[in-house]
């Protein structure tokens, strides 16, 4: 089993690279002209939403490698990027929550964005309690392996139902649409996130592997 | 083929045979129409208005009742264990009792509207049209119920995981039937109707083959 330090490494590079990012985007970048210091709340929430749905989406093709090719390798891989998945999309909710009130004077607004990352994190979550249920570990990769590609092909659809249903959330940011004062800390904060998600799925992926092995490992012999 | 109808049979004889629980299931879905207009209060204009989603919100709800039932009788004596070792297509399998498990949606969504008009004072003229919708959105809930049905049957807490696993699935499948059912019942002038049915049918069709495909995974496991 890999025991390296990588994860902590690449773990810390991306903590600090997040603090600089953010000193810079809250003291050093100029305020935006209409949304005034509320906006520098973009410099997490757009590379949480980045990785969010980076997390997501590694979890669907690390389920489709579990169903393909057997064994725990990827199942571990697919529960930790879940796990963090949902982690990442709640503090996601969490900061457009905050963002909204003072822009648009409500937490919450039913744009199409906004719900499916809610309707998402309540989806996998699902998936996790499923997990936590089933007590035979090769049962559990895969219906929790078939739960993870329902679950994200359904995404695509329900965006399209909610944008149908109700659009208010603005245009999305990405260094091309906001002005170039903005660029480099967002950048910054877009790696730093990825760094810390990273190290936080591959320890994560660790802690699925050894417990498996624990479930697995033979009872100790009576002395 | 010919499988896939020998597993329709089966499933739609267990159904036949257990229709106590459908009358039980209906009897659910009845009050919580009722329930539905507690929460509004005795405002008719507002009840009339929202008749279409208390209407597939009552189905919704009673359906885990319904889908959890479904693999009832395979849990006795192993018999699920049986069915996957015939020499039949799991696919075969999945599409019977997802068939069976639709129309008994289909039923008791269609058996739930004379509740509604009686309740919420709703317009119903359009049966035809209200009756297609309700295929179709009973499709989309019985395609990926009768999956994770299969799944939660054999696990202890299964009464929480079904709607837990299911209820953000089907998502689209509620707005899109909530939508098109009012419009149907309250007149489209936008010509909106069409594209929420498009979407419904999609997610049938999506759903309805990738649920088929993974069913064997499922099972077999």
């Amino acid at each position: 089993m890999a025991r390296g330090n990588g994860p902590f490494v690449a773990g810390g590079i991306g903590f600090a690279l997040l603090l600089a990012g953010s000193y810079w985007g809250l003291f050093v970048a100029p305020p935006e002209t209409y949304m005034g210091d509320v906006q520098r709340i973009m410099y997490v929430h757009v590379p949480t939403a980045w990785n969010a749905m980076l997390a997501f989406s590694f979890s669907f093709i690390c389920a489709i490698a579990s169903l393909v090719r057997g064994g725990y390798r990827w199942d571990a891989r697919m529960e930790a990027s879940m796990e963090v998945g949902v982690v990442l999309a709640t503090l996601l909710c969490m900061q457009g929550a905050l963002w909204a009130k003072p822009t648009w004077g409500v937490w919450w607004d039913w744009d199409p964005r906004l719900t499916t990352t809610a309707v998402m994190v309540l989806a996998y979550a699902g998936i996790i309690a499923l997990r936590s249920f089933v007590d035979d570990p090769a049962r559990r990769a895969v219906w929790s392996a078939v739960a993870g590609i329902v679950a994200f092909v359904d995404v695509p659809i329900m965006y399209f139902s909610v944008k149908w249903w109700n659009s208010l959330h603005q245009v999305q940011s990405s260094p091309e649409t906001v002005s170039t004062a903005f660029h480099w800390p967002l950048r910054v904060n877009a790696i730093g996130v990825l760094l810390v998600m990273s190290a936080m799925i591959a320890l994560r992926t660790r802690i699925a592997r050894m417990r498996r092995e624990r479930e697995m490992a033979p009872p100790p012999e009576a002395a | 083929v010919s499988a896939t109808l020998a597993a329709l049979r089966k499933d739609a004889l267990l159904q036949w045979r257990t229709r106590s629980r459908f009358v039980a299931v209906f009897v659910f879905g009845a009050t919580a129409l009722l329930l539905f207009s507690f929460a509004i209060g005795p405002d008719a204009a507002a009840l009339r208005a929202h008749s279409a989603g208390f209407l597939w919100l009552a189905l919704l709800l009673a359906s885990t009742l319904a889908l959890g039932d479904s693999f009832h009788g395979e849990m006795e004596h192993r018999a699920l264990e049986g069915l996957v070792l015939a020499p039949a297509p799991a696919a075969a399998l999945y599409y019977g009792k997802a068939i069976a498990n639709w129309a008994q949606l289909a039923l008791l969504g269609v058996v739930l509207v004379p509740i509604m008009v009686v309740l919420y004072d709703a317009p119903a003229d359009r049966a035809p049209r209200l009756v297609g919708l309700i295929l179709l959105g009973s499709a989309g809930l019985s395609a990926p119920g009768t999956l994770y049905a299969a799944m939660t049957a054999q696990v202890r807490a299964h009464q929480t995981l079904l709607p837990l696993l299911l209820f953000p699935l089907v998502v689209p499948v509620l707005v899109s039937a909530v939508n098109a059912t009012a419009l149907v019942m309250t007149g489209d002038p936008m010509d909106q109707l069409r594209s929420w049915t498009l979407l419904l049918v999609c997610f049938d069709l999506i759903y309805g083959s990738l649920c088929g495909l993974l069913f064997g995974r499922v099972v077999e496991s």
